[in-house]
């Protein structure tokens, strides 16, 4: 079988470059949300800890199409006040900010539960010779807690990774020319919708393979110094 | 918040829901049945029975559902040979087309929960069975199965909830779901942030609900007595 694009093989290549930006947008909010959720998971105020696990139970409870959805319909009042204000009425929200926001809350919910465990499996001792040498609470978290996190909560995040890079096919409903978009353009003027979904399909598990890859030698190399045991 | 609106459109949501009950309900259910086979075919020793079903579950886990999704409902109708078919009228419907899909999708996902499960049967117990004289399907069929099955009762409820979630992209093949209902109710009303608050409550309820379910039934099970805990 010859596999005929009709010549939009450029604008699958474009729209595959337009799911690794919005991932990895969405991948730096979430793991920002992410650290600040367990940070306030495992703080010892009652209100950060109830803050936190309201973050990730309602986020993990709702559908991610939801989010994107309402995300991107439901600020459009808001985002026109806030412009209104600062003196740009045509203010909105682009579909990829959309898009990379919602995806990123999503991303968010489910890491804060991977830092929490990694964080809570660090050994007590570490933070107590922290203090004991003086360092201040934010210094011991900077130098003695989050480099030594990212060993224990790599293979987690690498799941999530995956499952936010098929998430991202989500986005298409609102509008942003990714491979999805890309490929239902096509299908309306080549009449081929197997065809190109299928094509779709593989880009996606191309880039599945590419980031096991990746995570292959990150965890690698978060794990040197370190034997694994034999069980 | 205009919570009038929310009581208006309530009982359209409940419509919604129920049909995302039905769908999810229908695929993690015949999701499980076919995925007994594959995780069983998957935990073998023989690379070539082990072969077929990893290259299904990769597959179905490397690619988003809406691509699934879109391959079965739009994909299909490329071929003549499937809409002259005997099964057109069923991949004609989107419904049909979202349960297949589903299905499909979540049988790959709870295989790879089976095959953890069955490898993670202590081997001692297996071998014990196998002294008493049973055969390999006998083994299989009352000490491997009932075992795997307790210990992957909790990722299972946890498929189940991500389908639930899942089953929000049947909306973009026509169908009134919950998130379907709740577009369709917005390009009438204009207001998506009570309507999707609406819809997102009745996800919050029904994960909810389920969690409890599997709870109740992990106790039903004695998951915790069974592992010596």
């Amino acid at each position: 079988m010859n596999l005929d694009l009709h010549g939009f093989g450029p604008a699958l290549a474009a729209g595959t470059l337009m799911t690794i930006k919005l991932a990895l947008c969405a991948l730096s909010l979430g793991l920002l949300l992410g650290l600040l959720g367990a940070l306030a998971k495992t703080s010892p105020y009652k209100p950060l800890q109830w803050l936190g696990g309201t973050y990730s139970t309602i986020v993990r409870g709702v559908p991610e199409l939801l989010w994107v959805l309402l995300i991107y319909f439901g600020t459009v009042n808001l985002m026109r006040d806030i412009g209104e204000a600062i003196g740009h009425p045509g203010l909105e929200l682009s579909a990829f900010a959309a898009g990379a926001i919602a995806l990123g809350i999503c991303f968010g919910a489910y890491a804060t539960e991977v830092f929490r465990g990694a964080i809570l499996a660090i050994p007590k001792g570490h933070r107590e010779a922290g203090q004991a040498l003086g360092l201040s609470t934010p210094r011991i978290f900077w130098r003695l807690i989050l480099p030594q996190m990212w060993r224990i909560a790599l293979p987690g995040l690498g799941n999530l990774f995956m499952i936010l890079m098929k998430d991202t096919a989500l986005v298409s409903v609102i509008g942003l020319e990714e491979i999805m978009r890309r490929s239902q353009i096509a299908v309306t003027s080549s009449k081929e919708p197997f065809i190109f979904f299928m094509v779709a399909a593989f880009i996606y598990l191309g880039l599945t393979i590419l980031a096991m890859i990746g995570l292959h030698f990150l965890e690698k190399r978060a794990g040197r110094g370190f034997i694994r045991s034999a069980a | 918040m205009n919570w009038e609106v929310i009581i208006k459109w309530l009982p359209r949501l409940a419509e919604g829901a129920m049909l995302t009950l039905e769908l999810v309900g229908i695929a993690v259910i015949a999701g499980l049945i076919l995925a007994i086979p594959l995780g069983i075919a998957r935990s073998s020793k023989h690379w070539y029975v082990r072969a077929v079903p990893y290259g299904y579950i990769f597959f179905f886990r490397g690619t988003p559902l809406l691509v699934q999704l879109f391959l079965v409902y739009y994909g299909l109708a490329q071929f003549d040979a499937v809409r002259q078919g005997p099964l057109w009228p069923y991949l004609r419907d989107a419904y049909w087309c979202a349960i297949l899909t589903m299905t499909l999708h979540t049988a790959a996902y709870i295989a790879e929960i089976l095959r953890g499960a069955i490898q993670a049967v202590p081997p001692g117990e297996v071998e014990a069975a196998r002294a008493l004289g049973m055969s390999r399907w006998q083994t299989m069929l009352y000490i491997i199965l009932p075992r795997a099955a307790r210990i992957g009762l909790p990722a299972y409820s946890n498929e189940v909830i991500l389908m639930l979630k899942a089953s929000a992209l049947a909306s973009t093949v026509t169908l009134l779901e919950l998130t379907g209902m709740a577009r369709t109710i917005i390009a009438r009303t204009y207001l998506p942030v009570e309507i999707f608050f609406a819809a997102g409550l009745f996800y919050l309820g029904i994960a909810y609900v389920l969690v409890r379910g599997f709870k109740l039934l992990e106790r039903w099970l004695r998951v915790d007595a069974c592992q010596g805990r």
